[in-house]
């Protein structure tokens, strides 16, 4: 069974609505098969809902959800083949960490249940703890359980709610190349959902940014990166520097176009540029930015602010004349650092920026993550 | 005390130990004290004067002296055993009844109920606003001869049903077997379900979608999960019926008839009637060690099924 191709998560129109609030706007995806796939999102986003719709835990209020050409909308969660990994574990604390394991396989009597379940306890390392109960376990290991439990019934999907939320950095760290390890020695399809966008990032093959119940946007952990859509996406996957800007020029022979941002001609990527809109936010990533005038032709004079030294980098807040300040961030190469107060010239190559449409909030997405 | 000078050396040695420390270590002692103290005074003095009466010898005019007669239990055990055997019989059967009637109602009362949880809890807990006795003659008046509940239970042939099994001796409800375990029943109900409520209302929901999540069926999900988790009030909750329920002697005397005795009507009517003191006395230690005999028993069964 766990062989067997079983064909693509897909969710058409899913949505799902509590009384008057609509925790899941219509949402449509596609998980293909055997990927990891990573819903990251806001608390209260609608992360946990989705998943609990696709375990069949939670009805949809409409829209369909497919795994192959098999419609399992209304089909109950027990008869499912699909496994979570609970935010809380859920653990059964009567039961032993191995008869925990062994349960899923057991509903299904498969005969050899003990065996499969003891294999799946030495996929996580904890081959040793199969006869203690949960309690006796910590975090990290109940953890690893849980995980057991759900991957041991070679499920088509797999669904794992923040499973790394309450583990401490390190141990999360090193649960999430441990998940990756597990995830591609079975192949399975995993729906990791986080809040924390640097696990999406390290983790994913594909991240789903959610905001508000909706997909903002889709992709590659580098395209969102590199590329986002939104102000939301910006600030939420890693930081941005937003810079309001109009577009003046049309695109040039370079594939480059000019935008005017506080009486200063820039430059940006046509690819980078949304087509249809004049007033935009032009953004930077922090370590795009060079202090100096080699990093490319947008160049902007302004003040440091502010130095804060990270070890592989330093992190500096640059006052531009209009107020605002600039992020820019080094890597601690041996060259000379500037301090505060310190005029200097921030650049940056047309293709490091990206522009989004002006007509939103620009700090939406800002401190949201932990 | 004896702890608190005994360690009066390591204060001179180790200064570091905040004096905190050593006091907490008789203060757990200290709060039992009243318990112990009341327990003792009611419990264990009772129980050596029971246990000494029963070995005297003599009448109520005369007086009693000890004479360590244990034949009396002998005499005890041959002329009730039937209805020991009966009281242990109907409390056994109550509880069952108990059980089935108060699991699903716990059950709903705790995770299903919602905002109506406390008022069907304080629905529960409201019969004991009357007395035991008062709502014991209220079924007296329920299952009386002419009253509805016994014309309805003719007319769908549930008399008949009852008689048949031997549950009553005619075509009534009153004074049979069959009244006294339902007032038996109804009587213990609360006690039944209280901590089964208690038990399920701890439970984590989130453990049963798990289980339906791996592919238990809502049958399954309750036969290993809700079920065991709820074993603590099940074991509570049995007790607590079956153990007042053996020694009751209210409900055979006014729901029952001279088939129907149960120990306690036994020894009330002993003790308080025919002023056999040694005897009454006996009978009541022969049911606390039976009891004691079976609880035992019972907990250690349970026990070996994975209590948490
Ligand atoms: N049973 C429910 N009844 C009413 N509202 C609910 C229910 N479950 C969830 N919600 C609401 O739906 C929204 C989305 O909840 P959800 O649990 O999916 O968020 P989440 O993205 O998983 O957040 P977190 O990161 O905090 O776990 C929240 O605003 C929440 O209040
Ligand atoms: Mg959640």
């Amino acid at each position: 069974m766990a062989e067997q191709l079983s064909g693509d998560l897909r969710l058409v129109g899913l949505t799902k609505s509590f009384e008057q609030f609509t925790a899941v706007q219509p949402t449509d995806l596609t998980i293909s098969q055997g990927s990891f796939f990573a819903l990251l999102g806001p608390s209260g986003c609608g992360k946990t809902t989705t998943l609990r719709m696709i375990a069949g835990l939670e009805d949809p209020s409409g829209g369909q959800i497919l795994i192959g050409d098999k419609d399992i909308t209304s089909t109950k969660a027990y008869q499912r083949n699909v496994n979570t990994v609970f935010q809380s574990y859920a653990l059964f604390p009567h039961m032993t960490v191995l008869d925990n394991v062994a349960f899923g396989l057991k509903r299904r009597g498969d005969k050899d249940a003990k065996r499969k379940a003891e294999e799946a306890l030495e996929l996580v390392q904890l081959a040793e703890v199969g006869r203690k109960k949960p309690v006796q376990l910590s975090g990290g290991m109940q953890q690893r359980v849980a995980l057991a439990r759900a991957i041991v019934n070679r499920p088509d999907v797999l669904l794992l709610d923040e499973p790394l939320g309450a583990l401490d950095l390190k141990l999360r760290r090193q649960m999430q190349i441990e998940l990756k390890r597990i995830q591609s020695e079975v192949g399975i399809t995993f729906v990791h959902v986080t809040h924390d966008q640097e696990e999406a990032m390290t983790m994913a093959d594909t991240i789903a940014v959610m905001n508000g119940g909706r997909i903002e946007q889709l992709g590659d952990p580098a395209t969102l990166y590199e590329s986002p859509r939104s102000t939301f996406v910006a600030n939420f996957l890693g930081q941005s520097n937003l810079l309001r800007a109009t577009v003046t020029g049309e695109p040039g022979s370079d594939g480059t176009v000019v935008v005017r941002s506080h009486d200063t001609d820039l430059e940006v990527s046509r690819a980078h540029l949304p087509d249809g809109i004049r007033e935009i936010f032009l953004g930077m990533r922090p370590e795009k930015l060079r202090l100096g005038t080699g990093g490319g032709p947008n160049q902007l004079k302004g003040t440091v602010s502010d130095v804060s030294f990270t070890g592989v980098a330093t992190q500096y807040l640059v006052r531009m004349p209009w107020g605002r300040e600039l992020t820019v961030v080094q890597q601690n190469d041996g060259s000379a650092r500037a301090v505060v107060g310190e005029n200097v010239t921030i650049s940056w190559a047309a293709e490091h920026g990206f522009a989004l449409d002006a007509h939103q909030d620009a700090d939406a997405g800002v401190d949201t993550e932990d | 005390m004896a702890s608190v000078t005994g360690t009066a050396p390591a204060l001179s040695t180790g200064a570091s130990a905040p004096p905190e420390r050593r006091r907490s270590n008789w203060v757990p002692y200290a709060l039992l004290l009243p318990g112990l103290l009341w327990l003792f005074v009611f419990f264990v003095v009772p129980m050596i004067t029971l246990f000494s009466q029963s070995l005297q010898e003599g009448s109520i005019d005369e007086g009693y002296t000890f004479t360590g007669n244990v034949g009396i239990y002998a005499e005890a055990l041959q002329s009730y055993f039937p209805q020991l055997l009966r009281s242990i019989g109907y409390a056994a059967s109550a509880t069952v009844l108990a059980l089935l009637l108060g699991y699903p109602l716990a059950y709903f009362m705790a995770l299903k109920a919602g905002r109506w949880k406390n008022v069907l809890l304080v629905l529960v807990i409201a019969p004991f606003f009357t007395s035991f006795l008062i709502r014991t003659l209220a079924w007296q008046t329920i299952l009386s001869d002419v009253g509805p509940v016994t014309s309805f239970a003719r007319s769908i042939g549930l008399t008949n049903l009852l008689q048949a099994v031997g549950l009553t001796s005619n075509d009534n409800l009153m004074a049979s077997k069959f009244a006294v375990i339902c007032g038996l029943t109804y009587n213990f109900l609360p006690f039944m379900i209280l901590p089964l409520y208690a038990s399920l209302e701890r439970l984590d929901p989130r453990l049963v979608e798990a289980a339906g999540d791996l592919y238990a069926s809502p049958a399954q999900g309750f036969r290993f999960v809700t079920w065991p988790l709820s074993l603590p009030g099940v074991v509570a909750g049995t007790l607590l019926t079956f153990i007042p329920a053996a020694g009751d002697f209210i409900n055979s005397k006014l729901l029952g008839n001279t088939q129907t005795v149960m120990i306690g009507q036994v020894i009330d009517a002993q003790f308080l009637r025919v002023l056999n003191y040694p005897l009454a006395a006996a009978l009541s230690f022969v049911l606390l060690v039976l009891i004691l005999a079976l609880v035992m028993a019972y907990v250690r069964k349970a026990g070996t099924e994975e209590l948490v």
